[in-house]
């Protein structure tokens, strides 16, 4: 099977960087930010933030994948 | 008109108007298997997006996240970590899956483990392992369909005829409509729950405390440890989080039912798509903590954190509301448990007696005895939910940690050439084997690991060594490296 190309998995590595590993670093409760706590609000930042990261990973992976079909890379359902 | 006949009205319409869109979906199709199981391949992306949200966010998400933010406090925000990561690694496996699918007309997973490895015995224990897993959640779904009847009903109705009616309907849909049904009832459902979650995550806190950022003030002075971790449990500290965390992403797609999901979809980029988009569906997430938060300082006394949703609902809103929610919560039950009900009937005839009892079976028959099997499926998690009382958080941590371990046979089955028929069997019988004793045994969190986490690592190291023990086989999937595959 066609692997994915190593930018987009960079691009997934981001979230995980950010979320999973330095969690003895936003878990806490000052700052707080908008009247959240600060682990409450750094995740719920990162909501908003992997779907960044996973399209740039989309932008990699799309054109590899779609020689064949050119409406693949139009959005619409 | 009393209260709680108000409110159980307005959930029967729901349920009634949810019901009759199940039913509908699927009046205009024949059902063969394929189209009972992955609806022809045809789904574009809305409709996928609303079928994986609508399986995704079970009643277990509802009232259950609500119910930890109330008893466990910090470590809930496990959940808001794992939602979006776990979209994150499906777009490394799920558009590959879907080829795979598309390819060798794969309607389940365990129809995966069989063209992959090419053993019957592999596909018919990997269906059996999904089917043990599946039950203990659709019984949650059930639990969680009766707790809202009785808070609702202001315990004027036990919960054991309403689960009985709500598993009839969910039954009677999956059977003439599959997973088409499954789909439009999940519009239904989101728009509900979506109103839902953001209406009762900003108008509860604005009500008590005037604001959520007040109400997050008046919980640090009240509990000043309650927001981080280990909150208010004893063992869920940052260690648990991570492994906890990573074992989820990497063992929710490995749920029969999601990869029943993936095949649905009409081709691989609509499942890159979606893995992009998803995440933000999970903003609905903190305003059910939120919820759960002001509850603990409004009503700290409940004997169950799983009702903290909708005591606070019943507390703060005329009854119609509390219909609403007990109506969107409802549906949010019987969703998730069609397609689980669908895709363990489907995993025992298709891959586990057809292969073992009967080869000659034809797909006809097949598609007419899985049906016959969504009766049974049906009705041993009726009987389960009605006479087993307590530890369902408990079963389905074992569900999660037991289909963590499909993990190494699929990624490795999907990207290396190398692994063998011999080193994934080994693998998966390792780590249910080491699953089932943690968790059976109780001893889950281990020395502050999550067991699944742990059974995860020793399966990679067992399919890993045998795997370079024994001769290397030719993969069937090779001829799809670097082809495109044709529509």
């Amino acid at each position: 099977m066609k692997r994915p190309s190593l930018g987009s998995i960079l691009f997934g590595l981001i979230p995980f960087a950010a979320i999973c590993f330095p969690v003895a670093l936003w878990d806490r409760i000052d700052p707080r930010v908008l009247g959240l706590p600060f682990n409450f609000f750094w995740l719920i930042l990162w909501l908003l933030l992997t779907p960044v990261c996973m399209w740039g990973a989309y932008r990699q992976e799309v054109p590899r994948n779609s020689n064949a079909r050119r409406d693949s890379e139009d959005l619409a359902p | 008109m009393s209260e709680s006949l108000i409110a159980l009205t307005v959930i029967s319409t729901i349920v009634g108007i949810g019901a009759f869109l199940g039913f509908y979906a699927g009046a205009r199709y024949r059902m063969d298997l394929e189209q009972w199981t992955v609806a022809g391949r045809g789904f574009g992306m809305i409709l996928v997006w609303v079928l994986m949200a609508g399986e995704v966010y079970t009643t277990f998400t509802f009232l259950g996240a609500s119910g930890r933010a109330y008893s466990w406090g910090g470590p809930v925000l496990y959940i808001l970590a794992y939602q979006p990561l776990m979209y994150v690694v499906s777009f490394y496996i799920l558009p590959q899956m879907w080829e795979a699918g598309k390819r060798y007309r794969l309607q389940t997973q365990a129809d995966f483990f069989r063209v992959r490895y090419g053993s019957k015995y592999l596909e018919a224990f990997a269906a059996l392992v999904g089917v043990i897993f599946l039950i203990p959640y659709v019984q949650l779904q059930l639990t969680g369909l009766g707790l809202i009847a009785e808070v609702a009903s202001f315990g004027g109705i036990h919960r054991t005829p309403a689960m009985v009616i709500a598993f009839v309907i969910v039954a009677g849909f999956v059977f003439t409509s599959g997973v088409r049904g499954a789909a439009w009832v999940s519009v239904l459902k989101d728009l509900l729950l979506l109103f839902a979650a953001i209406f009762v995550g900003i108008a509860i806190p604005r009500h008590y405390f005037g604001g959520v950022g007040p109400m997050f003030t008046a919980l640090i002075h009240a509990r000043p440890n309650h927001l981080i971790m280990p909150g208010a449990t004893k063992a869920f500290g940052h260690s648990w989080f991570i492994s906890t965390v990573l074992m989820t992403v990497l063992a929710f797609f490995m749920w029969p039912q999601y990869i029943g999901a993936c095949f649905s979809s009409k081709d691989a980029n609509t499942l890159r798509h979606n893995a992009v988009i998803m995440p933000l569906y999970s903003i609905t997430m903190p305003l059910v903590f939120i919820v759960g938060f002001t509850a603990l300082l409004v009503l700290p006394n409940l004997p169950d954190g799983d009702l903290a949703l909708l005591s606070i609902v019943r507390k703060t809103f005329p009854a119609w509301f509390l219909g609403v929610i007990g109506g969107a919560g409802a549906l949010t039950a019987m969703v998730p448990a069609a397609v689980q009900i669908l895709t363990a009937a489907t995993l025992f005839i298709k891959n586990f007696c057809r292969p073992i009892l009967a080869p000659s079976m034809t797909d006809a028959q097949v598609a007419r005895l899985a049906k016959a099997a969504v009766l049974g499926i049906t009705a041993l998690a009726l009987t389960s939910a009605i006479y087993s009382s307590t530890s369902l958080v408990g079963l389905l941590l074992i569900g999660y940690t037991g289909v963590a371990q499909f993990f190494p046979g699929v990624v490795l089955g999907l990207y290396s050439k190398r692994v063998t028929t011999a080193g994934v069997f080994a693998g998966l019988v390792t780590g249910v084997a080491i699953v089932a004793i943690l968790g059976l045994t109780k001893r889950d969190p281990f020395h502050g690991l999550n067991a699944g986490f742990i059974g995860l690592c020793v399966n990679f190291a067992v399919t890993g060594v045998v795997s370079l023990c024994t001769r290397s086989e030719t993969s069937r999937f090779a001829d799809l490296v670097n082809e495109p595959v044709g529509n």
